[in-house]
């Protein structure tokens, strides 16, 4: 079970316990190159892509930023290969007014670094230097146009540059469901006026799940932004792909992709030296050598076209690898969080994030009905430390001393606190000159649990800090044996109990 | 005068000093059992030293920071010509006199010791600044428990100049009449800011001065918001209530700097032990008076603010860069005298009764001991914060 930056073995009752694994990776397309050439050509519902370029035009290239995929994926990135057959393309084209931009949102900034990974060195050294590479800045009233309102009232804001694009390419990463469509754009490029019509306690409550379009209110809503871009003439030539689940490969790491009664000696060993090293690493040693590990994902689908068309395929690819048949829902669900979530790429998995992970991943991982019964409980195994970065979570810092101190509804800290969080000239400053997460950004990761917290009946972290566990809401207990003892106080004795072995991803499909 | 009194005595034996530093640094108030405070059941109070002086009977005595300080081997050497050895402890006192229950006041200005013409300070009402406390007709001694003529409140017996003593109103109980003196130095630290309408403040400790100081201002010159810094739960919870209708957030220590810059919407610099604010609160108050509490004091105070420092700070080691680099003034406060408010001017004491009437502070008043248990008392009050408690005394009424 991942627990944070180490593992844990835990016994479970072996009468009323099963284990949901992932899906085995599917195998992944040969050719990538070739596939992306051909999703070019033969796109969905759209012309080809080379047919929509032409000598003249402005042409804005805007792409999924550092929070997909988990963990980074090993290069080439598969952003990488699409980016450059887009610009080969357009430069057979002519189009000279190209720009590139980390469609980031409220996130933090990428760092040059993490830029050359993901677009690679030959891109980022031909326009970021010319200034036509860059990080999207939801700050910039300058570089930012609001283009009217949805049938809902909803603002529409996107970056100027791509309102006043003759063609917007959109390439993205769809490691989950969640991901494409036309949150890619709508949310990607917008700003905290537009943002903050979906990403709401409101509408998170309404979202069951986030992983399936059609029951997600967060998706609602953007699908209706991005009805309004496109009836405001914004094109949009949307590039979706696939990966498959190889997130540990071949190495050694192989053995946490294995189910644990398929473990031979060599596995054993293998997992008791990792855990034994990891214990003699100092804490900074131990996340190096976690968030340094790079997955080495296959390819599984690429698409193109229009953006609705395209995400309906890209979404059934997903499912096809992720989704996993369960039989009913289960009193106590287990969920091990990993030391990496998409906010925290190369940094700190801090009690917000936990919180994220663990109710507004882990949980809405599912299609039709949650995995885990309305009233039942969630345990969580994690060391919540109270630990932050400061230079990437900032106003998480205060988000932590501050709010949750005052409350853990989502509904209140919105009311009381979000605007002056939101309007902060500092978080401001450190959004748009450093590489700080938006200093709303830790209310959008509070109400991602929005739903979670109305439908269990308790959440427990196992071997957390227990004055951090207490802050978050949850009740701390030192053993996994003290978590489910406690756990039958909410849902009584003997209850069913499901460990969803996360990551690699997977989504229960609930019947 | 007659023997047969009990009181606490500290006296003049320097080995227990350092036994009681050495055993106070590897237990909170580990000096009490090993330090120079001793019991003493066959107690010879003090001769009077001239016609005037009264003998009292204390009922509650407070235990105070500085007695703490005391009690610990580590008090300043600041301290050595204004006070005389041995000496019975105890200045926050409530006691009887013919009858009476009394308040002492315990500084031992020119009144008290005779002196004629008295010193400037002391003309002008100022009794904590008298320039003559080792002069006249007593020992040496800041105040009454520190000074060998007087005695002090932690016994069954004393004696006070009558300009020391107040009536106790009847609407006082005696746990609320022992709070009076602390309350007057707080008051005296919180009218020191000076805090002006529109201005922000910050209280750094919540103990019982903090406690004292945030209902002084909250009663007297409230200011626009207030950040209280507070170790404990029940600290911060006490602040917010004597806080009344002022804006006021109450964090732990370590978040205080975070929590001025949210307060006043500056910016942050810095990291480490030089994270600060740009900005920062109009003015501090430090109750606590540590190389850490000043420091956080410099660094949450806008240029140009004020920091007063109510916490006896002892000897302390604070990088003064700030001090000089944002023209932050930095001014002690200490005991009372005479305060000027609304153009009037009044004993700090006459209001400091007023303060522990209304903002009911005898509810700080959190355990009472015997003299006969003043270990356990001294290390209760040493540890108050983390036991949930704010004020100790030491209870003699039933010696009567």
């Amino acid at each position: 079970m991942h627990h944070g930056e180490q593992f844990r073995l835990e016994k479970l009752p072996a009468d009323r316990s099963r284990i949901i694994y992932p899906p085995e990776p599917l195998e992944p397309i040969e050719d990538p190159d070739a596939a992306i050439r051909e999703a070019l050509e033969s796109p969905i519902d759209s012309e080809p892509l080379r047919a929509l370029l032409h000598a003249g035009m402005k042409l804005t290239i805007a792409f999924d930023d550092i929070s997909l995929p988990l963990p980074p994926m090993r290069r080439p990135d598969i952003r990488q290969r699409v980016i450059e057959a887009v610009l080969d393309l357009a430069a057979e084209a002519g189009v000279d007014d190209v720009h590139l931009i980390a469609a980031l949102a409220l996130h933090r900034r990428m760092t040059e670094d993490e830029l050359r990974h993901a677009v690679g060195d030959r891109v980022y050294d031909a326009l970021a230097p010319r200034g036509q590479l860059y990080n999207h800045d939801a700050e910039d009233p300058d570089a930012l146009v609001v283009l009217g309102e949805t049938r809902h009232g909803e603002e529409v804001q996107i970056s100027r540059r791509a309102a006043e694009s003759d063609l917007v390419v959109y390439v993205n990463i769809n490691l989950v469901a969640m991901d494409g469509g036309w949150k890619s754009t709508a949310t990607g490029l917008s700003g905290y006026q537009a943002l903050r019509h979906h990403h709401n306690p409101a509408t998170m409550k309404k979202s069951k799940s986030f992983m399936d379009r059609h029951s997600s209110e967060l998706h609602s809503s953007n699908w209706r932004q991005g009805e309004v871009l496109r009836n405001s003439g914004v094109k949009v030539f949307q590039i979706e792909t696939t990966v498959n689940n190889d997130i540990y490969g071949d190495g050694p790491m192989q053995v946490l992709a294995k189910r644990e009664w398929e473990w031979n000696l060599a596995d054993r060993a293998t997992f008791m030296a990792a855990r034994a090293g990891l214990d003699r690493m100092s804490p900074p040693a131990r996340r190096k050598v976690m968030h340094g590990w790079r997955a080495p994902y296959g390819l599984t689908s690429v698409q193109a076209g229009e953006v609705e068309a395209v995400h309906e395929v890209t979404t059934e690819n997903v499912y096809r690898q992720q989704l996993v048949e369960v039989e009913g829902q289960t009193d106590v669900v287990l969920f091990g969080l990993p030391y990496i979530s998409p906010y925290n790429v190369d940094s700190i998995m801090n009690p917000i994030l936990v919180h994220c992970l663990g109710l507004g991943y882990f949980f809405n991982m599912y299609r039709g009905k949650p995995l885990v019964r309305e009233g039942g409980v969630v345990i969580m195994s994690h060391p919540t430390a109270p630990e932050f970065n400061p230079v990437h979570h900032p106003s998480y810092i205060d988000f932590f001393e501050e709010v949750l101190v005052e409350t853990t509804d989502p509904v209140e800290m919105e009311q009381r606190f979000e605007k002056r969080y939101a309007d902060d000239e500092w978080y401001r400053h450190l959004y748009r000159t450093g590489n700080a997460y938006h200093g709303v950004h830790p209310f959008y990761m509070w109400y991602w649990g929005a739903h979670a917290l109305d439908h269990v009946g308790g959440v427990i972290v196992v071997g957390g800090d227990p004055g951090t566990v207490r802050r978050l809401g949850y009740r701390p207990a030192t053993t996994m044996a003290d978590a489910l003892e406690m756990a039958s106080d909410v849902v009584g004795p003997r209850p069913s109990i499901t460990y969803f072995k996360n990551p690699p991803l997977m989504m229960a499909d609930v019947k | 005068m007659s023997r047969g009194h009990t009181a606490l005595v500290y006296e003049d034996e320097p080995a227990r000093f350092g036994a009681a530093l050495a055993a106070s640094k590897l237990r909170t108030g580990g000096g009490a059992s090993v330090g120079p405070l001793r019991r003493d059941d066959d107690f010879d109070p003090p001769e009077l030293p001239g016609p005037e002086w009264v003998r009292i009977q204390p009922r509650l005595s407070g235990i105070c920071g500085s007695d703490l300080a005391a009690v610990n081997g580590q008090s300043s050497r600041w301290f050595e010509p204004i006070i005389s050895l041995p000496f019975v402890p105890g200045h926050e006192v409530v006691a009887d006199h013919d009858g009476t229950r009394v308040l002492i006041e315990p500084v031992l200005g020119c009144a008290a010791r005779a002196i004629e013409p008295r010193c400037d300070p002391c003309a002008a009402g100022d009794l904590g600044n008298c320039e003559r406390l080792a002069n006249g007709c007593i020992e040496p001694g800041l105040q009454t428990g520190f000074c060998e003529s007087t005695g002090g409140g932690w016994s069954t017996e004393m004696i006070a100049h009558p300009s020391q003593l107040h009536e106790v109103p009847a609407e006082l109980d005696d746990e609320s009449a022992v709070m009076v003196e602390p309350a007057a130095c707080a008051l005296h630290g919180a009218l020191a800011a000076g805090v002006s309408p529109g201005e922000s403040a910050a209280v750094i400790g919540a103990g019982t001065m903090g406690l004292a100081a945030i209902a002084a201002l909250a009663r007297w010159t409230p200011p626009s918001a207030l950040l209280v810094a507070a170790k404990h739960g029940h600290q911060r919870e006490l602040s917010l209530e004597l806080a009344g209708p002022v804006p006021a957030s109450a964090v732990e220590p370590s978040e205080i700097v975070r929590a001025s810059r949210r307060l006043t919407g500056s910016m942050m610099l810095g990291s480490g032990a030089h994270q600060r604010v740009a900005g920062g609160v109009d003015v501090t108050i430090d109750c606590v008076g540590t190389a850490e509490s000043l420091r956080a004091a410099l660094a949450i105070t806008r240029p140009r603010g004020r920091v007063v420092v109510i916490g006896m700070p002892g000897v302390t080691t604070v990088d003064l860069t700030p001090l000089w680099q944002r023209e932050i003034s930095v001014r002690g406060a200490y005991t009372y005298g005479t305060e000027s408010l609304g153009g009037e001017q009044i004993r700090t004491f006459a209001l400091a009764m007023e303060l522990v009437a209304s903002a009911g502070l005898g509810r700080l008043v959190s355990a009472t001991y015997p003299l006969e248990r003043a270990t356990d008392a001294l290390v209760h009050a040493a540890t108050a914060g983390s036991r949930g408690a704010t004020k100790i005394a030491f209870d003699t009424r039933s010696k009567k």
